[in-house]
């Protein structure tokens, strides 16, 4: 941690961000028009010039009941990828006399596969983390903040650690948070490097200091979280829109994406891959995905898009044709993908589908707990069959055996939603390209035989016979 | 109550249990993994899957965790459901991906419930054709073998051993499917039950090394259902035995008492049996030792005993009551000693008279799992009576339950309730002169003088009750922490106070009465529970015999001139010189014991005993329930020369000899009746088992049904093959012939074994509910502590001891009981001598550093004449004053004496020898 603040620290970024200063504005850009076209970060004095920390304050005159009201009302969905209303979550941690303040416990462990959207929030404008932070506390009745970041960002640790410095030493976290009588304060916690770490309970485990196994639901955090206690964890990007809901007003938020979507807002989208222009945008959420690909340029040159991941690795692939869809959570889960982090990967014709899958589930294979048998044994065994395809030593049987993988992996049937966000990238890929799988597949008549004598053989051979 | 639908059949179900344990409670088949009844659901396995539906017009229905699931009133779920079965099916196909399939010679074959539930799934090919990972083993001690290879990572291993048994030296490392349960780094298994992994693991990853080294089959085992003997706790146990010799102990369920679990003394001490030097025929000790046979021995037995003008009988508290009443039966009640030394006895005769007062009743040790606030004085449960330390960890635990009722999270749902709760116990408060193994968990712990202990417990006394007698002179901390504990145990529901005669101290017990009867006079709905020594202390407390010493003087006075001795070791109970000075006077001495003892190789005639293996008994345990053990296997069908026979009926035989009667030999049911008719307050005893069942009623097998060989075991003593050994004094027959099923109420089971289910999971067939209780009612009756009106008053109000002092270069003496090596018998078994630790003596480190002496240094103690150079260990927070010694390393050592410390010449620090 730092002791002190350097007293003109102007701290620069690399920013992703490919919307400049003069398109970004107050009203429309709620989460980056503060931003500098420079990428330097943004402190508190200039955070507080630019209507900083408002948000916070009339939160804190409000009673916890009413901010959750306008969470609510203004749909702010989770932007970590589940999609979940906010104002939602936040009414059901559970309240009373008799229990105790809990956690607020902040959401920044982005590793979700070609996802960087969190980042650059954290780095170039803490403050509207902390924010939100303070007014999902004050929501919630959390005692206690914690952010557990990714530990390979340094840069946003840095960042953020010296925000937590100014907002203490301006009286805005600490006891009697901004004069209101609140107390509230924040902790920075950078995470070991487990992708699993992003799914909420299994944060709530590392973070107690145990190994990251996520918990069983119910009892949801909300009701028994953080050391036992009622805990909400949100994603930074959901959280970095409570501020402006506070100042705007939910109808106002919700009108920022127009008739886009039925979600409210605007959404950092981004694409990656081998596009002209890869990078963030603060678009109105519902905007299709052909005017993210349009502002990142298009395909690189001699490069024509085979298929789309909308939201990260653990999403569904998406066609060509999907691309006039509203990129919303609803729009997306209708077909057969999810919107996840909003974050497109585009995949080229040029590239091997069955070597990024396989790259895909061999990152979820090892990235898995081991708590639950389908996830910890399964995802392995697929992730060896692909490789075998890839290297063109699949047997027949082995798209069936990875459709049956996928079909067993899927909600319900594993501990938490780590396996089937690892199933729908599979079954997917499978059901619009089987033909690339296919392909990886070694005929019999080359190897001389089944492995394995079945019974469909025999059955064969004596139709032959006869 | 709740209605459930399985497969189109309606239910009545405890609705506050999950579907998987509701189910299998109806005895409905559904396979699992990770769940355990003792230890709850987790989910991690997944391998419970239902089909569950919304009501009866859902066609879809989805599948759910059965385990995660509530048996929820008007659920309709099915396990015979295509779906549910495929995807079972595909689990068991992933945790068989990396298993090396070495069931052939792997230990845990037969008895795998990793067998079980493949063949329950129909898994039965395999299609994954990439390689293994491989995992190195640990070395884990004595008693448990480690082969990681075999893992299924169920993760029951760790849930028992740190969540439910608070150990901390077992964990799970690395993570994706390259898991690995085991230690840091090679070494022993710290935790004392470290030995229920055996049962607790599905597969074989921790097997019994001790049954390794003499492995049989479970099928080709021969069983009874017995009890440990190891201590006074009474767990029931089914040793399994092959070609003469017991092969293992292993868990016999019982609902009150043991449940699943067994501590490792009681599992893994049962070696003692097999020992080559066992006296196996009778001995005549002259200038030489001959052998004899049984009429010899028993002629020159009774010999013996006409030319003695008087004859004293030394009974035992390891053996059965019938043993010991034939003995004084034989000898006359005048001359019949328990065997017991005289502190131990007294305090005995202090407990029962406690109980029988009845101020608080004594719970089972179940029962001891539902109270909410512990008081143990003067006792270390993970030593003196290991089973009941689990218990007492699961009543702390407990307040994990009552948080998780308040928030509506079903108890079954382990890790959340273990969430919700974090570190919040019931109190539990400890009083003991050295450190425990229960300190961990407890609100406080106080390291006390016995002295003190009692002056702790008296204070506490007079908080709870004003009229109880005020203790003089109590320091300030005492006083503030009796305060403390008195408010805790006033605002619990059940208090349960804790006791005993580890200590050998009276002055606890009569702090402990006091306790209990203020509690009672508050009306609280408490609980007492006091700790004895042996396997059967509590019943010879009810005997009425001399104690020890008493009967030695009559024969160093010279007023008898004999000595009868059963099952017992004279030197494991007083010094040398007091019992080489009775022996030396002694005319004749006949010892029977199944051990060759100091004492046996004292005897003129020694009568080779029956170990519990071989023979029938009954025993009271601390609780004043009396169980019967039964004879496992007959040692004459495989060793004919041998002539082991009960005690009991050695005795009857020597009476029968001494009077030339050529009366009827014994029966055990009669043995069993005269002991009961002698003894109003064992009159219960008959009832503790069963005899053999009416004529006409099909007997109970001891092997199961695949048992092998029988016919051809003997081949190598001679080929023609005689009748099997018969069994007309139990329920049971030696051999696979009889019946072992579980679809009758059954109480008596040697082995537990249905189809299907070869693993000790197969208990769950035999319980009235999924860890219930037996279907035929738990074996065993209570005899004694039956709870009286509370008599009024404080009997020990005039005893209260005065503060300990510090005697200057004099320190106090206590022997403290130790779980491996502390126990005569359990000791001869090699596996409990490698696990036991180098026994030290222990001073804290004031006194240390006054006698300059370092950790490691070797002090010799001196007590009267017995002398005993032992190394140091310093125990920083030791109360002053004292020095303590692990039990069994000096025999007779007087507690509470008052001895001396000397560094031993030549090995002080710095100084080489020459």
């Amino acid at each position: 941690m730092m002791t002190s603040i350097p007293s003109n620290s102007r701290l620069r970024y690399k920013s992703q961000l490919r919307q400049p200063a003069s398109e970004r504005l107050e009203h429309t850009h709620p989460l980056t028009w503060r931003l500098n076209d420079d990428g330097s970060r943004v402190g508190l004095d200039e955070y507080r010039q630019k209507n900083g920390y408002v948000g916070a304050q009339n939160a804190l005159e409000q009673a916890p009941d009413d901010i959750i009201q306008a969470m609510k009302t203004a749909n702010v969905r989770g932007r970590g990828g589940g999609g979940f209303s906010a104002g939602v979550k936040w009414s059901l941690t559970q309240v009373g006399d008799n229990l105790p303040r809990g956690y607020m416990v902040c959401n920044a462990d982005e590793m979700e596969p070609g996802t960087f959207k969190d980042r650059l929030l954290m780095e170039q404008q803490p403050h509207l983390l902390i924010e939100g932070m303070i007014i999902s506390a004050r929501a919630n009745r959390s005692k206690y903040g914690y952010i557990f970041l990714r530990g390979e960002y340094v840069d946003a640790a840095r960042s953020l650690s010296l925000a937590i410095e100014e907002a203490r030493e301006a009286g805005l976290l600490g006891d009697d948070v901004a004069g209101s009588g609140f107390d509230f304060d924040i902790s920075l916690h950078t995470g070991a490097g487990r992708y699993i770490c992003g799914e909420e309970t299994a944060l709530i485990n590392s973070l107690e200091g145990k190994r990251a196994n996520p918990r069983a639901k119910p009892p949801f955090p909300g009701q028994s979280g953080a050391w036992g206690k009622p805990t909400v964890v949100n994603n930074v990007e959901t959280l970095c829109n409570a501020p402006a809901v506070l100042q705007h007003g939910a109808e106002w938020y919700q009108e920022l994406s127009g008739n886009l979507s039925n979600d409210g807002g605007t959404k950092l989208y981004g694409v990656s891959g081998l596009v002209a222009c890869p990078g963030l945008w603060e678009l109105p959420i519902g905007t299709t995905g052909w005017d993210i690909l349009e502002r990142a340029g298009g395909m690189r040159e001699g490069h024509t898009l085979k298929t789309w991941l909308p939201g990260g690795g653990s999403t569904g692939f998406l066609l060509p044709e999907h691309l006039e869809l509203p990129l919303d959570f609803d729009t997306v889960g209708q077909y057969g993908s999810r919107l996840g982090t909003g974050l497109l990967t585009v995949v080229s014709q040029r590239q091997s589908l069955v070597a990024l899958l396989r790259n895909l589930e061999q990152f979820f294979a090892r990235e898995s707990c081991g708590w639950c048998t389908p996830c910890r044994d399964g995802l392995p065994w697929a992730a060896k069959i692909l490789q075998t395809l890839e290297h063109g030593e699949g047997r027949p049987g082995d798209i069936e055996l990875l459709q049956e993988h996928a079909a067993n992996i899927g909600p319900g049937l594993t501990f938490c939603a780590h396996a089937p966000g690892a199933a729908m990238p599979l079954e997917s890929a499978i059901r619009h390209f089987r033909a690339d799988f296919a392909a990886g597949i070694v005929e019999e008549d080359a190897k001389g035989g089944s492995a394995v004598a079945d019974g469909s053989d025999t059955a064969a051979a004596k139709e032959e016979v006869s | 109550m709740a209605t459930i639908h399985v497969d189109g059949n309606a239910y009545d179900v405890d609705g506050s249990d999950n579907l998987l344990h509701a189910c299998l409670s109806l005895g409905l088949d559904i396979p699992y993994f990770c769940w355990h009844p003792a230890m709850g659901s987790v989910g991690a396995c997944r391998q419970c899957a239902v089909k569950q539906y919304k009501d009866e017009n859902d066609t879809q229905g989805k599948i759910v965790m059965s385990c995660m699931t509530p048996a929820a009133d008007n659920s309709w779920i099915a396990i015979d459901d295509d779906d549910a079965k495929a995807f079972r099916a595909r689990v068991v196909e992933w945790l068989m991906t990396y298993h090396p399939h070495d069931c052939p010679v792997c230990a845990e074959g037969g008895h795998c419930h990793l067998q079980d539930m493949t063949v329950m799934t129909g898994h039965s090919q395999r299609r994954y054709r990439f390689t293994k990972r491989t995992h190195r083993n640990q070395y884990l001690g004595p008693f448990v073998a480690h082969e990681m290879n075999r893992c299924i990572n169920c993760y029951r291993c760790v849930r028992f051993y740190n969540d439910y048994a608070g150990g901390t030296d077992l964990g799970v490392f690395g993570m994706h499917n390259n898991l690995y349960f085991g230690r840091h780094e090679e070494g022993v298994l710290e935790s004392p039950f470290a030995g229920n992994l055996t049962e607790v693991c599905p597969t074989g990853v921790f097997t019994d090394k001790t049954h390794t080294r003499h492995y049989t089959r479970k099928w080709d085992l021969q069983y009874a259902p017995s009890v440990c003997h190891q201590c006074a706790v009474g767990c029931n146990t089914s040793p399994g035995e092959r070609y003469g010799s017991v092969r293992r102990i292993e868990n016999r369920y019982h609902g009150e008492v043991n449940g699943y679990f067994l501590c490792d003394r009681g599992r893994f001490g049962y070696d003692y049996i097999n020992r080559d030097d066992r006296p196996r025929r009778p001995e005549w000790h002259d200038a030489g030792v001959k052998t004899l046979d049984v009429d010899p021995a028993l002629d020159r037995g009774a010999d013996l005993l006409r030319r003695a003008d008087r004859v004293i009988g030394i009974g035992s508290p390891r053996a059965s009551l019938e043993s010991n009443h034939q003995l004084k039966t034989l000898v006359g009640e005048n001359n019949f000693s328990t065997g017991i030394a005289a502190a131990e006895q007294a305090c005995l005769a202090r407990m029962a008279g406690i109980d029988a007062a009845g101020a608080l009743a004594t719970p089972t040790p179940r029962e001891m799992e539902s109270h909410d606030a512990v008081l143990v004085l003067g006792e270390d449960l993970h030593h003196s009576a290991a089973r009941l330390g689990l218990n007492v960890r699961q009543a702390v635990l407990g307040r994990r339950e009552e948080l998780a009722e308040e928030r509506g999270i079903p108890l079954w749902n382990a890790e959340a309730v273990k969430t919700l709760a974090q570190d919040s116990y019931h109190p539990l408060y400890i009083a003991y002169p050295s450190a425990t193994e229960l300190d961990g968990i407890s609100a406080a712990s106080m390291r006390l003088a016995p002295d003190n202990i009692a002056r702790l417990g008296f204070a506490i006394a007079h908080e709870i009750d004003a009229e109880a007698p005020a203790v003089d002179g109590l320091d300030a901390a005492t006083q503030a922490h009796a305060k403390e504990i008195a408010r805790a145990l006033l605002a619990a529901e059940r208090p349960l106070v804790i006791s005993g005669g580890s200590l050998e101290s009276t002055a606890i017990l009569d702090a402990t009465d006091s306790v209990v009867r203020a509690l009672a006079r508050r009306e609280k709905n408490g609980g007492l529970l006091m700790v004895r020594r042996e396997a059967n202390s509590t019943g010879l407390a009810l005997m009425d015999g001399k104690p020890l010493e008493r009967a030695l003087e009559q024969v160093s006075l010279g007023h008898a001139d004999a000595l009868v001795v059963l099952e017992n070791d004279l030197y494991e109970r007083l010094p040398q010189a007091r019992v080489d000075e009775t022996l030396d006077a002694a005319d004749g001495l006949i010892v029977i014991d199944h051990q060759r003892t100091q004492t046996w190789q004292r005897a003129n005639l020694g009568l080779p005993a029956a170990s519990f293996a071989e023979t029938d008994g009954t025993l009271v345990n601390l609780e004043g329930r009396a169980q019967r053990f039964y004879q496992v296997y007959d040692p004459r069908h495989l060793r004919p020369e041998c002539r082991l026979h009960a005690g009991w009926r050695w005795l009857d035989a020597l009476r029968a000899s001494l009077g030339r009667s050529a009366g009827e030999p014994l029966t055990f049911a009669k043995a069993v009746a005269d002991c009961a008719e002698s003894h109003p307050a064992l009159a219960g005893m008959e009832s503790a088992g069963d005899h053999a069942e009416l004529p006409g009623t099909l007997k109970l097998a001891r092997s199961p049904h695949r048992y092998s060989g029988r016919t051809s075991m003997r081949a190598d003593i001679s080929v023609s093959e005689p009748r099997m050994p018969q069994d007309p004094e139990t329920p049971f027959e030696f051999s696979m012939e009889g019946y072992s099923g579980f679809d009758r109420p059954r109480r008596n089971v040697p082995f537990a074994w249905a189809p299907g289910w070869n693993s000790p999971q197969a208990w769950n067939k035999f319980t009235d509910s999924v860890g219930g209780h037996l279907s035929g009612g738990d074996p065993g009756i209570c005899v004694a502590g039956t709870v009286k009106a509370a008599s009024s008053g404080y009997p020990a109000a005039n005893r209260i001891p005065a503060a300990f002092a510090h005697q200057g270069d004099r320190f106090q003496l206590w022997v403290l009981p130790r779980l491996f090596g502390g126990e005569a018998t359990s000791a001869r078994a090699d596996a409990i001598a490698e696990r036991a630790q180098t026994p030290c003596l222990r001073l804290s480190a004031a006194d240390a550093r006054a006698l300059d002496a370092e950790d490691g240094e070797t002090l010799t103690l001196t007590a009267g004449e017995s002398r005993l150079p032992l190394a140091l260990h310093i125990e920083a927070d030791l109360p002053d004053g004292l020095v303590t010694l692990p039990a069994g390393v000096m025999p007779g050592a007087p507690n509470g004496h008052w001895v001396t410390l000397d560094k031993a010449p030549g090995k002080t620090p710095g100084k080489e020898d020459g």
